[in-house]
């Protein structure tokens, strides 16, 4: 899947620019704006990135190096519903590898891959901060508290 | 808060966010409405309680009144009973599990019994997107004493007699850290607030931020003109979307008051803040690697020296504090250094927050004054362990830290007391663990996370963390040997003495301190290939007491991978090579006939 040249890419190109164009200065700036190119394309494929470095006069190559050291940007798209299981030490002790193994399972993807009909995405994160609800899951930006393998259907289900 | 009779105050931490205390709030504000009663009663949203566990936490003032595990569908009556008609609603109360009496006025919970307040002073008092309570609260009066009645080498004297030490993990004294900051001579100068929180298990700054944004704000005003910096940055995880959006709301609500800009409260002093994100590196807590985030580039730590202090952000000269630590300046310039000093112990003054979890009864984030021991900790605040189950160990410092035990339970914590027993503070994470919690398997899931946020940069910790993880999936897997352990030793002293960041060179703590703890334990799983605690899948066996079993047929019929055999009203067995372990047979059978061991 990449991003043709079409009305609707062309428009968050252009939102891109303005927010590009708005910043005092470009030095320093890459990780603003690939956080902000997230939030417009959903996800950094190469065609953004390689249009990222041209508007920054940056190497490509240094600009696939800070997309790929965190975590937090991603090159493929997610799902509709982006399952997040969290794996901090609260929920850890509290039996979360059960409940990703329960989602796995349920989904049929593993971690970092989205269903084929672009629905559900399945991560895993560390501490959302609601250690007291241990073990947590979150879609999109909803928090799941107190899950129980046996919830797993439920709460998929409630997407569908 | 003067002018009204009544506050209601809903936590909108992010642990009751997710309970819907918003609807909470708007069902309280809609009935208050109703009973005429918007001019006497106000509606607030606070941050974080503490008390997390029992959530969403609504609290009534002036009485203290706590009601807990509050619904929307609570509210008409809370407003009833309560506002209308003074009478508290009993089956809202947090009831006390020791005596199962209701308790009614906060500060009668064990949970807040022991606790003191400093650094989330504000965290559930006050709307924290209204900068006016935190004004009413003496807020920013700190600032205006610094710069109207002591000169920047007062405050830092002020500073440094307070004993302050930092709280995102190492415990340098902040004092000494601005006067280093304010000897480098440049026209350039930053102040910078790390709240990167990366301890997976930790969420204070998150709540501090969340719940009192001004206090940060505050601290790092007057560090700025200690130090003689007119720039601020806080670099916060973009994870936490509450914790920047109320940061912002304050620091534009701080420019319209004129307590950031130019020429503040008058002075000729110029401060403000811009907020960096993160994005999801551990690394990038560490302070040089975050100042190489905050330029745009990778996180990757540098060798210190030169520290921060010297050449920084863009090599000017950089001041770096973690968020608790911000949020405990204010206090001191107001009650003075020599009261937070009383506070404590010797060596280590004032309170420390934790984030309390794992197999507690209460949890949730408390802040205790240093030398409180971990017994009244885990057991008076915390409510003990859960389930009636047998306190095992206790785990502080993060993927940095280590494990303590019964025998150090009574052990006063402070910095130096921790590092003496094996573990150290770190950002203040403590998880209880009891006895169904595997200590190889525990070390190897802290392993596992070192391993994957290692930036790679340097050999000992690239390699060392996947070799290490790779020798405990061994050994939780059954396929360790004494061997194993030798070489878990060696390794884990190789790349504590070369790695280049304090990420690698702590990464192997969890390691050490189990194998020195719990050496019984890791032996038991490579030797007779068992998990004492019964939590290595690999290691587990299920069997069926011949003379127990009816021969229900039940387990046989439920067997995912048709591992058990048996005719009707015989005993039945399972075959071993077939069974994945699952349990499913064990909570089945309803003679008690299936053991695991
Ligand atoms: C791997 C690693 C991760 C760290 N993560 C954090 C963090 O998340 N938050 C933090 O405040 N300090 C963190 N630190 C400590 C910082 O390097 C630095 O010491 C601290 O921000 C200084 O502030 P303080 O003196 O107020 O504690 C980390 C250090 C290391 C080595
Ligand atoms: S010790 Fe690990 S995290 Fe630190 S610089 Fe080396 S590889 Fe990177
Ligand atoms: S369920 Fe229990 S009693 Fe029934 S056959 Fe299985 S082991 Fe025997
Ligand atoms: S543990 Fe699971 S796989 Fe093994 S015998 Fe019992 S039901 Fe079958
Ligand atoms: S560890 Fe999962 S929410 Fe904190
Ligand atoms: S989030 Fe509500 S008490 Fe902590």
């Amino acid at each position: 899947m990449g991003c043709n040249e079409n009305g609707a890419d062309r428009e968050k190109y252009a939102e891109l620019d303005q927010f590009i164009a708005s910043l005092p200065t470009t030095k320093g700036e890459l990780i603003r704006v690939l956080h902000r190119a997230q939030g417009i394309f959903g996800y950094l494929p190469k065609e953004v990135q390689v249009y990222v470095a041209k508007k920054l006069d940056l190497p490509v190559s240094k600009v696939y190096g800070v997309v790929s050291f965190y975590s937090f940007f991603t090159m493929k798209p997610k799902g509709k519903y982006d399952v997040s299981v969290c794996l901090g030490t609260a929920c850890y002790v509290r039996g979360a590898d059960k409940i990703l193994e329960a989602l796995t399972k349920k989904l049929g993807i593993g971690v970092g891959d989205t269903t084929e009909d672009a629905k559900f995405s399945l991560r895993t994160l560390r501490c959302v901060g609601a250690c007291g609800l241990a073990p947590v899951v979150m879609i999109n930006n909803k928090v799941y508290g107190r899950v129980t393998p046996d919830m797993v259907e439920g709460i998929i289900a409630e997407c569908e | 808060m003067a002018d009204y009779k009544f506050h209601i105050l809903v936590c909108g931490g992010t642990g009751c966010q997710s309970s819907n205390s918003h609807e909470i709030m708007e069902a309280l504000k809609q009935n208050v409405a109703d009973a005429g009663m918007a001019e006497d009663c106000k509606v607030l949203m606070t941050g974080c309680f503490g008390f997390c566990e029992q959530g969403p936490i609504v609290k009534m003032l002036p009485d203290n009144t706590f009601y807990t595990s509050v619904k929307p569908e609570d509210a008409a009556e809370i407003v009833a009973e309560h506002i209308v008609k003074g009478r508290k609603v009993q089956r809202l109360l947090y009831v006390d599990p020791e005596n199962e009496e209701h308790v009614s006025d906060a500060k009668h919970m064990e949970f807040y019994k022991k606790q003191m307040r400093i650094a989330l002073r504000n965290c559930g008092f006050i709307d924290p997107e209204n900068i006016d309570e935190y004004i009413a609260r003496d807020g920013y009066a700190a600032l205006a004493k610094c710069l109207t009645e002591m000169t920047p080498e007062e405050v830092i004297e002020e500073m440094k007699k307070s004993g302050l030490r930092g709280r995102g993990g190492a415990g340098f004294p902040t004092g000494l850290k601005w006067q280093f900051a304010r000897g480098y001579k440049s026209d350039v100068k930053y102040v910078v607030c790390n709240a990167d929180e990366g301890d997976p298990g930790a969420f204070m700054d998150r709540s501090i931020l969340e719940g009192d944004p001004n206090s940060v704000i505050e601290a790092m005003a007057i560090c700025g003109y200690a130090i003689g910096a007119k720039y601020g940055r806080v670099y916060i995880r973009a994870e936490y979307p509450l914790a920047i959006d109320r940061l912002s709301i304050a620091i534009n609500q701080a420019r319209e008051y004129g307590l950031l800009g130019d020429n503040i409260l008058g002075t000729d002093f110029c401060f403000d803040i811009e907020l960096m994100f993160g994005a999801g590196a551990f690394v990038c807590g560490e302070e040089t690697a975050l100042i190489h985030s905050m330029e745009g580039q990778r996180g990757e730590p540098t060798t210190k020296p030169p520290f921060p202090a010297e050449s920084g952000f863009w090599n000017q000269p950089t001041n770096v504090n973690n968020v608790e630590t911000w949020a405990n300046v204010p206090v001191i310039f107001l009650k003075g250094a020599d009261w937070f000093r009383s506070i404590g112990t010797e060596k280590s003054p004032g309170t420390k927050v934790f984030a309390l979890a794992g197999k507690i009864n209460n949890v949730g984030l408390i802040e205790v004054p240093m030398g409180t021991t971990l017994r009244e900790v885990i057991y008076e605040i915390g409510g003990g362990i859960k389930n009636g189950k047998k306190f095992k160990a206790v785990q502080t410092g993060g993927p940095s830290g280590g494990c303590l035990t019964e025998k150090d339970l009574d052990t006063p914590i402070d910095f130096d007391n921790l590092v003496a027993k094996g573990s150290m503070m770190g950002s203040g994470g403590m998880i209880v663990m009891d006895e169904d919690d595997c200590m190889p398997a525990v070390a190897k899931f802290y392993l596992e996370f070192t391993q994957e946020e290692s930036c790679g940069k340097c050999t000992p910790c690239r390699v060392g963390t996947t070799r290490l993880s790779e020798l405990l999936t061994d050994i939780t897997n059954g396929k360790g040997t004494l061997q194993h352990l030798e070489e878990l030793k060696r390794l884990s002293e190789v790349i504590r003495d070369t790695a280049l960041c304090g990420l690698g060179q702590t990464a192997p703590n969890p390691v050490l301190s189990t194998l020195r703890t719990f050496e019984d334990e890791y032996i038991a799983h490579v030797t007779e290939k068992t998990c004492p605690a019964g939590k290595c899948q690999a290691l587990l066996k299920y069997e069926i007491i011949a003379d127990a079993c009816k021969g229900c047929t039940l387990c046989a019929r439920n067997c995912p991978v048709g591992a058990i055999s048996g005719t009707v009203k015989n005993p039945h067995v399972i075959d071993q090579s077939k069974c994945i372990k699952c349990g499913v047979c064990m909570n089945n059978c309803r003679f008690n006939a299936i053991v695991r061991h």
